[in-house]
């Protein structure tokens, strides 16, 4: 059991934003959100995770409502990473990775033994183990994500949100970042522009269009020139030429 | 990396006996400190005599100075600048905007549009004084600032923004009465309290602000985890697992209502909510459970030491505290500016 949406849809300004998605990801695995802006990746994220609410339709966690639950309960098993991460407060990398540690303490109590334990090994599963004192205004864009990573996996989840974790990374960061979410020990929901990299990384595809889904199932399967083109108005070739048959995505220009 | 983490877990509790024991030791020469000649012993054997019921052996009005007029204003000002400093702290965290006082939610210029009805135009028909009429101003500014932001939607933003617009509107009707209808003395004696001016401090004074300020840190304190948090904005802090609507309010609620109460008895001393959190901050590190009490120690040791000053600094003309705290808090500020800035 795990993280699931059952026909949820939501709506802003009378605008159907998620319109009638389901996602049933198996545990550990790495689900993509592919779709062109617009079509309700990030506001689906957030519906999984709880911070808005469905207009219709369920979220579940371990099959009970999400609505209906503790925020804290909820934030000890789902972890967001999102896409821009700004602050005003100067924090240190380990004083990031520490807020990780909230939804596992008490009011009034400080962090403990145990807090500390897991901010330094979320620190080294993502290689930052000797950075946890620099400081988060002079870390470079990889070097945040992959803070804000390590602090999703301080809350010790079994499902990670991400959206669009792999934005403004060089190539080598991006490869580096979606092969360490798929390693993870958790059930990732990972929203990407990149066809080819969710191509690479993704067990399962889920493909939106204005809200809607028109394709869920492999990467063989939802990856298609007709898919392509109908969504994103490209035309494109195929090529099964990628790591393990993944398909591979050559862009031949617009319909 | 080390310093880094050796200088901002240094043990919470050392460090604040030590700020206590310093605070102790402040207002005592606060209260001795004046024309009076009056030595610390004789403060300590005031306060043992009280506290034991038993007999100072000095004069009377030796002991009236210390007793009635200089102790409580030491303490008030101590429970000012503890409170104020707490409350900068809390807002500036919660509305994620390093320029906000105590004062962004338009409470002193509520506090001030009460007093200046109550003064100049009789409101309460002299039942009212002036610091209740201060403190009802306050709340109503307060409850219009909350109204405004919840029915534009409640975020950081909005909350700020409302602030701003309410502040506007109490100093304009605040002007309007004064223009209408006060005498030269009359807007004087408001304009002075206004400024700051801990000079008519009373024991209940003092243990009203003191019972606001510990019960505002200790629902704070309880929150620290949460105002952390916000670091990263509402939706982060809603994915952390904070009830974001809910904690707001909560500390909305609690700075705003002990700044009215500060503000009702002492007026907008201001800066001080403002500057010395982010003096802190360089100390404690960005973390609320050490950020919140040291702060309000610090607070109130800077405080009782700038009322020393503006007591004394034009003897026997007293200059009211704003005005000695901006003056203290501007180039400290520029200070942190200039040196925070290779950090962003």
């Amino acid at each position: 059991m795990t993280l699931t949406a059952q026909n949820v849809s939501w709506r802003a300004g009378g605008r159907l934003v998620v319109d009638g998605v389901d996602l049933e990801p198996e545990p550990l695995s790495t689900v993509g959100l592919l779709g062109p802006n617009g079509s309700g990746k990030s506001s689906l994220l957030r519906l999984l995770s709880g911070v808005r609410e469905t207009a219709s339709g369920a979220v579940l966690l371990d099959g009970e409502p999400i609505a209906g639950a503790a925020r804290r309960a909820v934030a000890r098993r789902v972890a967001v990473v999102e896409q821009n991460a700004e602050t005003e407060t100067d924090l240190t990398v380990a004083d990031v990775v520490g807020l990780g540690r909230i939804p596992h303490r008490r009011p009034w109590s400080g962090p403990s033994a145990q807090d500390d334990a897991a901010v330094r090994s979320a620190l080294e599963r993502v290689g930052m183990a000797g950075m946890a004192g620099r400081r988060w205004h002079t870390l470079s864009g990889g070097e945040r994500q992959r803070a804000q990573i390590a602090r999703a996996l301080a809350q010790e989840p079994r499902e990670l949100l991400l959206d669009e974790p792999t934005n403004h990374l060089d190539i080598g960061h991006q490869l580096d970042l979606l092969d360490l979410v798929a390693r993870l020990p958790v059930t990732a929901v990972v929203a990407l522009h990149d066809l080819n990299l969710a191509a690479m990384y993704c067990d399962r595809i889920l493909l939106l269009d204005r809200g809607r889904p028109v394709a869920a199932g492999t990467p063989a399967q939802v990856l298609t020139e007709e898919s392509i083109a109908a969504v994103y108005g490209v035309r494109a070739e195929l090529a099964p030429a990628g790591p393990g048959g993944r398909p591979w995505v050559r862009f031949l220009g617009r319909c | 990396m080390p310093e880094a983490s050796t200088t901002r877990r240094g043990p919470v509790p050392a460090a604040l006996a030590a700020g206590l024991a310093l605070l102790a030791l402040s207002v005592a020469a606060a209260v001795a400190v004046g024309p009076a000649g009056i030595s610390a012993a004789e403060v300590w054997r005031v306060v043992a005599a009280r506290a034991t019921g038993g007999d100072s052996g000095m004069p009377p009005l030796r002991e009236a100075i210390i007793w009635e007029s200089r102790l409580p204003r030491a303490l008030l000002a101590a429970a000012c600048g503890a409170g104020l400093a707490v409350c900068g702290a809390v807002l500036q965290s919660l509305l994620r905007n390093p320029l906000a006082d105590p004062f962004v939610l338009g409470v002193s210029s509520g506090a001030s549009t009460g007093a200046v009805l109550v003064v100049v135009l009789g409101l309460g028909g002299g039942l009212l004084t002036l610091p209740a009429g201060a403190f009802a101003g306050a709340c109503a500014a307060f409850a219009v600032v909350l109204l405004l932001s919840r029915l534009s939607g409640g975020t950081t933003a909005k909350v700020v923004l409302s602030g701003v617009a309410v502040m506007q509107l109490f100093s304009a009707l605040t002007s309007l009465a004064v223009f209408t209808s006060a005498s030269a003395e009359q807007t004087r004696g408001v304009l002075f309290w206004l400024m700051g001016s801990l000079s008519g401090a009373d024991w209940s004074d003092v243990l009203l602000s003191a019972a606001a300020v510990a019960a505002a840190l200790a629902v704070c304190t309880a929150s620290a985890s949460s105002l952390d948090a916000f670091a990263f904005g509402d939706e982060a802090a809603a994915a952390l697992g904070v009830s974001v609507a809910r904690t707001r309010l909560l500390l909305l609620t609690a700075t705003g209502m002990l700044t009215a109460v500060l503000v009702s008895s002492a007026g907008a001393i201001g800066f001080v909510g403002l500057v010395l959190p982010h003096a802190v901050r360089v100390l404690t590190g960005p973390g609320h459970r050490r950020l919140l009490p040291v702060s309000a120690v610090a607070g109130a040791v800077l405080l009782v030491w700038v009322d020393a000053a503006a007591r004394l600094a034009f003897d026997p003309q007293e200059l009211p505290i704003g005005v000695m705290t901006s003056l203290i808090g501007v180039p400290v500020f520029v200070y942190i500016l200039v040196r925070t800035r290779g950090a962003r």
